[in-house]
């Protein structure tokens, strides 16, 4: 046989063999044989791959990390302006609350003419509790004039400048307020208290005082207008030798938080010491 | 000259910061006062010479922030100056320990003569609580305020009154 013939028996041989292959394959016959050879090669494909990957992220790490790097502090820069913004917005939202609040409470007790203003400052001297507010002078207030908030009485104005006023706290130990009592109408006078608290004295002894009842002003003295919430009664002690009752009272105004008040400007205080006799 | 220019926008400050936040740090009903602290730690610096200026621009700093009957904050810094100094005078270099101990006995004095006052002026604060839940806190309050408030107002005295090199 010459050359050529061999060959061509040689390509119709591997031709058969192939399609021989090719045949058991799709009739999957190879399956257990295909994967004794796929899995190793997958394996070193998979090895290869990752420790290539690992080669190339070293070689890139610098560039990105800097990147990185640039873009974290980015982004830590505008989470704290976002951090400002937040706390701006809920300053903002808390403000909105109160000056609602107060609007309501103007809304309800349409009689008065108030002027809102800021505390800014308390008293230096832990013996006294008195607050400064951003409104003076300027801004129409007066000493004496009676300050509130959308829950109850605050105190009154003891020193006004210009640009600010002095307020005296209820809960000053050195302020009282004459008191009426709901729902037993009894009068009295409420006084403050070094600790910050409020104790109502000189109720009288029939009185029919129970814890619950609400501490309204009285307006007797004229020091401050009838029918501003000052508290609840939370406590009352009776004693047949004493000529008065004494309670203590639950404040409404958390006198810790103030931030925003309104002063009633259209009050005005009456002074009846001159009405006073001489003793 | 300068030492006391400098006083007005320190003891500017420190009212700021009494009034608004200090004050916000109780013990009971008892809060530092670092205005008194600042006086105390001046007039104990060794090389300065205005401890009186600053007492009386404290004190009239203090008077006019306040409530207190006016003049009774202005006598106690000047009792709690004049103490400061004679202590200065007859104390060996100890400036610490002297002030810890003047933070102790100056609140105790300057808290007694504003309830003095206060009292005098007819406000019916009962003296047992006074001393109970203001004074002794206080005390407390102060004495932890001393040091670091040592340390800064020795630092501005050191750069008001520089240490002189004898060449």
């Amino acid at each position: 046989m010459n050359t050529s013939t061999s060959r061509s028996i040689q390509t119709i041989v591997l031709v058969l063999i192939a399609l021989g292959l090719i045949g058991l394959a799709l009739g999957g016959y190879l399956s257990s044989l295909s994967r004794l050879f796929i899995n190793p090669v997958t394996s070193a494909q998979g090895w290869i791959t990752s420790r290539y990957q690992a080669v190339q992220s070293i070689l890139h790490a610098s560039e990105d990390t800097t990147v990185l790097r640039q873009r974290n502090v980015e982004l830590e820069a505008e989470v704290s302006r976002l951090q400002v913004q937040i706390i701006e917005l809920q300053q903002q939202i808390a403000d909105t609350k109160i000056l609602s609040a107060l609007v309501d409470f103007a809304r309800a007790n349409p009689e008065y003419e108030y002027q809102a203003a800021t505390v800014v400052a308390t008293d230096p001297s832990p013996f006294l509790q008195y607050v400064i507010i951003n409104s003076g002078s300027d801004n129409g207030l007066r000493r004496g004039m009676p300050v509130v908030t959308q829950q109850g009485l605050v105190g009154r104005i003891s020193g006004v400048t210009a640009g600010a006023a002095r307020v005296q706290l209820i809960i000053d130990p050195a302020s009282s307020v004459n008191i009426r009592l709901e729902p037993s109408g009894a009068q009295a006078m409420i006084a403050g208290q070094i600790t910050g608290d409020i104790t109502l004295e000189m109720i009288p002894q029939e009185a029919d005082v129970k814890a619950g009842d609400l501490v309204l002003t009285s307006g007797l003295g004229g020091g401050y207008p009838a029918n501003i919430l000052i508290g609840q009664v939370s406590g009352v002690r009776k004693r047949d030798q004493d000529l008065f009752q004494r309670a203590s009272v639950q404040p409404v105004v958390d006198f810790s938080q103030l931030s925003i008040v309104l002063v009633i400007t259209n009050f005005e205080p009456i002074d009846y010491e001159p009405l006073i006799p001489p003793e | 000259m300068l030492a006391t220019i400098i006083a007005i926008p320190v003891f500017g400050i420190l009212i700021i910061l009494q009034s608004t936040i200090i004050n916000r740090m109780a013990l009971l009903q008892g809060t530092p006062n670092v205005l008194l602290l600042t006086v105390v730690a001046w007039a104990l610096h060794k090389r300065v010479r205005t401890p009186w200026h600053w007492c009386i621009i404290g004190g009239l700093v203090y008077t006019i922030a306040s409530s207190l009957p006016f003049g009774v904050a202005l006598i106690g810094f000047i009792m709690i100056t004049g103490v400061t100094l004679f202590l200065r005078r007859h104390t060996w270099q100890v400036p610490l320990l002297i002030m810890l101990i003047l933070s102790f006995i100056g609140t105790i004095l300057f808290q007694g003569i504003c309830l003095l006052g206060v009292k005098i002026s007819g406000n019916p604060i009962p003296v047992m609580d006074a001393i109970g839940l203001i004074i002794l806190p206080s005390v407390i309050l102060n004495i932890i305020f001393a040091i670091p408030i040592y340390a800064i107002i020795s630092d501005l005295a050191n750069w008001v009154y520089p240490e002189e090199i004898e060449v």
